[in-house]
């Protein structure tokens, strides 16, 4: 098993080598906020193991916090990076009068 | 009996397809990021390949404590979703920080719960068989590098908001010394642990280690290396998720951990990359608001004197400009003057003037920083140009327009070698015809280096809070 994870672990990282690399300057912000959110996948550990958490009450406090945490983490960030994005989709109104204008004054 | 649906669904198979979904997803979604039409879709279906990995998990036969969960997640959802809706882009760096801090710290507490529920890494827990040696490796792995960017990420939040000094706090030359030592301390604990003493107090030791070792890791840098520090947390959760995801056996968690901690990475690569230093240099601190030496700097030495400007003279230089080129930066941001600069690049356009924007990649206080506050502010994508893209362009530029920024057009970078920042790349603001410098007053920027195209004969001051500034620029215009 751990031999398939780590398999599972080198993979992944190549793959985010690959996927990430293609990103613009432009879009560092929202990436990073984006892949922030995607780290609050570790949520599901908290989820797995309260089942397990018994009677421990100290347990039982933690893990509500980790997955307190984790959902902050998983929700803000997804719900942040939506409204960066937002903002880089409105496209600019199609300026007609822009156009005319440059051919008024053209640049040097 | 159990029904045929709920075995169904309920089959380690069938969750552990809903992981593979749920990757697959993030990928898909991740690899949308590569451009702005695409942008919003990928995120959304990155969100979505989250919501299939938490049915998948609560699909699980061991989940159980059902009221719990619901509090954990109904607790969360309540603070993230005002903080997500209200947040203004300015504080976007901080509420990153914030939520990668959280992320760390759910992965040192998950850790710490696996040492609890297995005695000490002594047997496996539940179902999750696992060699208990290897759980122990990656859950220990993961409470320290999780834990570190817990408060590693507090710590640079709250200098992100000004509730911590931006200067750097540091012991100074033993600062190196109590870092190693809390590392090895941290280390050491792990090793104890994992060789078969299951005693609580050596988790507890191991935490409290590694959360000084965060404090005392970002406390020493400057507000000027926030961004890189946070992307370098960003990476550290990552990989702290990825090792959770080991130590549960959970192929979601593994690739969602892994795919962050190689941006992460990548990031933070490239941060340092544009201002010319090495990572290691970067954490070792000290660098940013103060922490330079005044004397290799030559602060005060400038022969030449500061010309100040008015906002009419302004307006008259850019209203018979040809082409003008804005700078923005940090200043701009904590203003919140995007949107008077779109107003006043509209009015500039609207006589004909061409205006460009030039976006240096740490800009602001965190990559792309500039290009979200002007996206917000509706400035066409076109309009934003990277500086290799436009730094050509400079010599040609009647008036550059420089807002809020500082350090990124300073010179020096390339014509002193005793600066500290020498060898940073930097927007060739100098070689334009004129420059506008909005700014505040003339304390130097985060860097706390002095800033030589202040003293060139071409440059003129307009001092002022940014946004006045531009506003007052924008009904001059209107009156010529």
């Amino acid at each position: 098993m751990l031999v398939t994870n780590l398999t599972i672990l080198v993979l992944a990282g190549f793959v985010g080598f690959a996927v990430i690399s293609k990103v613009p300057n432009t879009l560092h912000t929202p990436l990073m906020s984006g892949t922030n959110a995607i780290h609050g996948i570790v949520v599901l550990g908290g989820l797995l193991l309260i089942g397990f958490s018994g009677n421990d009450v100290l347990n039982k406090i933690l893990l509500v916090i980790a997955i307190t945490f984790g959902t902050i983490n998983v929700i803000g960030g997804f719900l942040v990076t939506d409204r960066m994005l937002e903002m880089f989709k409105r496209k600019p109104e199609p300026p007609p009068a822009r156009a005319a204008d440059d051919d008024e004054h053209p640049s040097p | 009996m159990t029904p045929p649906l709920a075995s169904f669904l309920q089959d380690a198979n069938f969750i552990r397809v809903l992981y593979i979904v749920s990757f697959a997803l993030f990928i898909y979604g991740m690899s949308g990021l590569t451009g702005p039409g695409t942008a919003v879709r990928g995120n959304r279906i990155a969100a979505g390949g989250m919501a299939i990995a938490v049915v998948a998990t609560l699909l699980n036969r061991g989940t159980g404590n059902w009221g719990l969960i619901a509090l954990g997640l109904g607790l969360g959802t309540a603070v993230g979703v005002p903080a997500a809706r209200n947040v203004h882009m300015t504080a976007m760096p901080q509420m990153v920080a914030l939520f990668n801090g959280v992320g760390g710290g759910a992965a040192a507490l998950v850790s710490w719960v696996e040492f609890r529920d297995t005695g000490g890494f002594a047997h496996a827990i539940g179902s999750h068989a696992g060699e208990p040696t290897y759980v122990a490796v990656f859950s220990l792995f993961a409470a320290i590098v999780g834990s570190v960017s817990f408060w590693g990420s507090n710590i640079a939040f709250g200098k992100l908001q000004e509730i911590l000094p931006g200067r750097p706090i540091t012991l100074g030359r033993p600062q190196q010394v109590v870092n190693f030592a809390l590392l090895a301390a941290a280390i050491a604990l792990a090793v104890v642990i994992v060789a078969g003493s299951h005693s609580e107090i050596l988790i507890i030791g191991l935490l409290v280690a590694a959360a000084l070792l965060g404090n005392s890791m970002v406390l020493p840098i400057g507000g000027a290396d926030m961004p890189v520090v946070i992307s370098l947390l960003n990476a550290f959760t990552g990989l702290a998720t990825g090792a959770t995801g080991v130590a549960l056996n959970n192929p979601a968690l593994i690739v969602a951990g892994m795919i962050v901690g190689a941006s992460g990475s990548i990031l933070t690569g490239l941060m340092a990359e544009a201002m010319n230093r090495s990572i290691p240099n970067i954490v070792a601190g000290g660098f940013g608001g103060g922490g330079v030496t005044p004397g290799a700097v030559g602060a005060g030495e400038h022969e030449g004197t500061v010309r100040s400007t008015s906002a009419a003279d302004a307006a008259i230089q850019l209203a018979y400009a040809r082409q003008v080129i804005v700078v923005p930066g940090y200043g701009m941001a904590v203003a919140q003057a995007q949107h008077a600069v779109r107003e006043l690049t509209k009015a500039l356009e609207a006589r004909g003037v061409n205006v460009e924007f030039a976006i240096h990649p740490v800009a602001g206080r965190m990559p792309g920083h500039m290009n979200v506050l002007l996206a917000e502010a509706d400035v066409p994508y076109e309009q934003l140009k990277e500086m290799d893209a436009i730094n050509p362009e400079f010599a040609r530029t009647d008036v550059s327009l420089v807002i809020g920024a500082n350090d990124v057009t300073n010179p020096a970078a390339n014509t002193n070698p005793d600066s500290p920042i020498y060898g940073m790349p930097i927007l060739h603001v100098d070689e334009s015809h004129s420059i506008v410098v909005l700014k505040r007053s003339m304390n130097p920027g985060f860097a706390g280096i002095e800033n030589e195209l202040y003293y060139d004969p071409k440059t003129s001051m307009l001092f002022g809070d940014a946004k006045a500034s531009v506003d007052a620029i924008t009904s001059e215009l209107g009156e010529l």
